[in-house]
């Protein structure tokens, strides 16, 4: 079938088989790597993107699904003049990420976590990310970086 | 100034924060243009017999290029011995999740489908599921080795607790656990017209999986290049390179096109190598003042399925007694294959699993003569003046102030304070329990008895390529190296490239595991640098016409001057290196004697443990991890935060558990208790910096410390939480059920 998403701001369409995932689409289709697969049960967040500006896990998601709609990736927060995002900044400021894997899935949460909470607590921090997974930093850096990009205070 | 112990933010980040790091599932190298994509067929049982094959259906599914199982390998065998794991298996499964068959498609979605259609018959036999199963030798794995028992190492002394007055013995369960880096495992390999392999691969290690990939495909090792991309996490289970490299490399051969893989996340959960996996008998001694006059390890290693790590529990054994003098220590290990996935190192290899044993039995020991934990440690503890320290189990301890860092965490958390609450509410009669969990540590890094290759070049324009044979993961490792190069050349950071991972730029290396890569990778930078340096002294005195030991190397400014007389010339490295030609200010070594380090610390865990429902709750956890100087504070708080969470996660959630058949019964991500972000709290960091001797930046490794210490804290909280209601143990995870089930016993009991 063919599907247009708009990626980014820029339409993207092709033919596609009916089972394929958005994820998959972004990665191949889209040819945005950022995006990861973590699992196959729905449980790691590491697909994690803006679905009209709403977070989703793109495994779980069909591109057909996507179709006529707009999807952000990481890729999406960069400012035309390569400058970062607000959540992009506090990651990096406060080491929110090791390996990185986690991390694209991870700032497209808090995007959309500080959508709904502006001022989070760390400990909204903690369940609004509940469902996302990062084996390396232990999630202290990570809930430091939320509370950075929302603007408050962090004591290290 | 310099930026050595400076929180210097990562140079790593700005890829992985915009457009993602480049792991193996995202290269786009015309190599691989045209790759088929492939996927192993694994066993869906324990132990059987495969008495039929038929792959003629799979063959004729849309998109299938080949299926290849056993019969088609023509590969000298995997690992030597009769106990090694096959490329395939070869009429007898030994492990869920061991591979049969390979898949091959040109399109990832058409591997699943094939698969399917693969049509094999397996004949069952017993599974061998347990530690205590192997060990009974009903069923052996192996008939032709006569024994499940691969290893076995010491004997006890009948004598060794004759005096003690209170003597304890109990056995403690380190339960198996999945490392789930969150990236999963992959590979994509090409050959070329010349016949070279090039295998891009997520390894901890590009250098020793050239050697094994070369090796399984009997080739010689310049025939193979091995590249590592981003890596996202390892945690020791991306050592080398796994059986499939060299299946995918033989594949890649046989179909003449380029192969690409990566598993899936259920695959991964019971095919990549687990860790732990030891039953632990502990047997201490001493008197009613707290002083232990003897400790007794008794070490069962889960091997799995294929023993691939017999080092594991003979590190357990070195490490038995821990931060404590004790005048008589015994270890002894035993090694047993059973029906499950091969046990390989897991953050900390070895070392955890001797801190746990050692740390409940203090605690059992402390509860039995009615003592503080706290103070029973005091009394044991190696003092800083024993310094080097030889254990009576062969380790050589570097430095160390264990009492030290015991205090400033008790201090740190306000231990009497807390204490203090705890008898309130057991007076109270309060529900909800506070428990509190010590765990002091020691621990060995970069313990392999390897080196590592460092080489530093000062390219024509002045600028610098460091190239290191540790292969960093996620640790930061590119941003410390240049940092210390920075301090040490005088050369600004952004003027300095830190290449790693492809064999053909580093064709020497061992690799990033032990905690060893700024220990080692580190130091060895940092020599080439001093040779550098070196080269240049000469060169500069023949431009500036003056005696080399008159020359210093103003690191303000990046230039050579005469000293104390700077307005006689200065030489910078722009004009030296441009003068001197390419090449010539490099310097290219191997640093490292084998000594390792021993970093240390102390850890508190509180938790609250909600009495009714067993329920545990992780409240603080304070942490003293020495590790010698630190090079850059952000990356070392950021290794010992993950350390923390992974070892909480393993005393309060994670376990990889079979039914009695062999079946995993946590194999998918849902049903696996990967520690999320609501489980842990803020984690409260108290600084020391003890150095070593042993290396040139006075460094010890700080990857797994944290992994280390937090484990026994948080399960010695738990215990502690319920101790006044009659529990004296419990095992890991201390899962709601296993609490309330242990209160329900202490109950009964009373
Ligand atoms: S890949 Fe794990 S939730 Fe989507
Ligand atoms: S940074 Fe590695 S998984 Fe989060």
């Amino acid at each position: 079938m063919k599907v247009t998403i708009e990626v980014n701001g820029g339409p993207v369409s092709a033919e596609v088989e009916d089972r394929t995932l958005l994820v998959h689409y972004i990665r191949e289709t889209a040819g945005l790597t950022a995006t990861n697969v973590g699992c196959d049960t729905t449980s790691c967040g590491a697909c994690t993107v803006l679905l009209d500006g709403e977070s989703v896990k793109s495994c779980t998601v069909l591109a057909a699904q996507a179709d006529g709609h707009a999807v952000t990736t990481v890729e999406g927060l960069t400012g035309q003049d390569g400058e970062l995002h607000p959540v992009q900044r506090a990651f990096r400021e406060q080491h929110g990420l090791q390996c990185g894997f986690c991390t694209p899935g991870m700032i497209m949460a808090t995007v959309s976590l500080l959508e709904h909470n502006p001022k989070p607590t760390r400990a909204e921090v903690r369940e609004g990310l509940e469902g996302n997974l990062c084996r390396c930093t232990g999630y202290h850096n990570i809930v430091s970086a939320v509370v950075d990009a929302s603007g408050q205070e962090v004591a290290r | 100034m310099s930026i050595s112990g400076t929180r210097v933010l990562r140079v790593e980040d700005h890829q992985l924060i915009t457009t993602g790091g480049t792991y193996v599932e995202d290269l786009r190298e015309d190599a691989l243009t045209g790759a088929v994509h492939a996927m192993f067929l694994r066993s869906p049982i324990a132990h059987a017999r495969i008495t039929s094959v038929d792959v003629s259906e799979a063959l004729t599914a849309p998109g299938v290029v080949a299926v290849y199982t056993a019969a088609d390998i023509d590969l000298a065998a995997g690992s030597a011995g009769p106990v090694g794991q096959p490329w395939l298996a070869d009429g007898v499964v030994r492990y869920v999740g061991e591979p049969v068959a390979l898949v091959l498609a040109e399109h990832p979605y058409q591997l699943a489908d094939a698969a399917e259609l693969i049509d094999i018959d397996y004949e069952p036999l017993t599974a061998v599921a347990s530690i205590d199963a192997a060990l009974a030798g009903e069923t052996l794995l192996f008939p032709d080795t006569g024994s499940n028992v691969m290893q076995a190492r010491g004997e006890f002394d009948e004598t060794a607790f004759d005096g003690c007055e209170v003597v304890l013995t109990r056995t403690i369960v380190n339960q198996r656990v999945a490392p789930a880096p969150l990236e999963v495992r992959g590979a994509a390999c090409a050959w070329d017209a010349n016949g070279r392999l090039t295998i891009w691969l997520s390894t901890q290690n590009a250098q020793i999986a050239r050697t094994i990939v070369a090796g399984g495909l009997g080739v010689g090792e310049d025939s193979v290049r091995v590249v590592t991309p981003d890596v996202g996490g390892g945690f020791g289970a991306k050592i080398g390179a796994d059986p499939e490299a060299v299946v995918l490399g033989w594949a890649a051969r046989r179909v003449e096109r380029p192969v690409r893989w990566t598993e899936t996340r259920s695959e991964n959960l019971t095919s990549m190598t687990h860790g732990r996996a030891q039953q632990n008998t502990v047997t201490i001694g001493g008197r009613r003042d707290g002083t232990v006059q003897a400790f007794r390890l008794d070490v069962v290693q889960d091997a799995g399925a294929y023993p691939r790590a017999m080092f594991l529990p003979t590190l357990t054994e070195l490490m038995a007694s821990g931060v404590y003098h004790f005048p008589k220590v015994e270890a002894a290990s035993r090694a047993v294959v059973t029906n499950t996935t091969p046990i390989a190192p897991y953050r900390g290899a070895g070392r955890p699993e001797a801190t746990a044993a050692i740390e409940r039995a203090m605690d059992l020991f402390a509860a039995e003569i009615g003592m503080d934990p706290a103070e029973v440690r005091r009394v044991n503890f190696v003092r800083p003046e024993e310094f080097p320290y030889e254990t009576p189990t062969g380790a050589v301890y570097d430095t160390g102030e264990y009492a030290g860092a015991l205090e400033r965490v008790l201090e740190a958390g306000g231990y009497q304070e807390l204490r203090a609450e705890q008898a309130r509410r057991r007076e109270g009669g309060d529900p909800v329990a506070l428990g509190l969990g010590i765990a002091t540590y020691v621990e060995i890094t970069g313990g392999d008895a390897g080196g590592e290759s460092g080489r530093v070049d000062i390219n024509p324009d002045g600028s610098v390529t460091a190239y290191t044979g540790s292969s960093p993961h996620g640790q930061g490792l590119d941003t410390s190296l240049a940092m210390l190069l920075s301090d040490r050349l005088g050369i600004p950071m952004d003027r300095i490239t830190v290449r790693h991972g492809d064999t053909d730029e580093v064709p020497k290396g061992i690799g990033t595991f032990g905690s060893r890569s700024l220990q080692l990778g580190g130091s060895a930078v940092r020599q080439a640098a001093d040779q550098v340096i070196d080269r240049a002294r000469e060169l500069v005195a023949d431009l500036l016409e003056a005696a080399p030991q008159d020359l210093e190397l103003n690191v303000e400014h990046g230039a050579w001057q005469v000293r104390g007389a700077p307005s006689s010339g200065s030489v910078t490295w722009a004009q030296l290196a441009g003068q001197a030609g390419a090449g010539t200010l490099s310097a290219d070594v191997w640093f490292g004697d084998g000594a390792p380090t021993f970093p240390f610390g102390a850890h508190l865990a509180v938790v609250e443990v909600d009495t009714l429902t067993g329920k545990v709750e992780l409240r603080r956890l304070i942490a003293a991890d020495d590790a010698g100087p630190v090079v850059n504070p952000l990356a070392f708080r950021g290794q010992r935060h993950g350390g923390l969470g992974q070892g909480a996660a393993q005393a309060l959630l994670e376990v990889m558990s079979y039914d009695p058949d062999g079946n995993p019964t946590t194999a998918t991500l849902a049903d696996y208790s990967f520690v999320t972000a609501t489980e842990l709290p803020d984690f409260e960091l108290v600084d020391m910096e003890t150095p070593t001797t042993r290396n040139l930046l006075g460094v010890k490794g700080i990857g797994e410390a944290a992994t280390i210490g937090s484990t026994p804290a948080v399960h010695n909280a738990v215990v502690d939480a319920v101790a006044h209601l009659g529990v004296s143990h419990l095992d890991m995870p201390t899962t709601p059920l296993r609490v309330w089930q242990a209160l329900a016993e202490a109950r009964k009991a009373n």
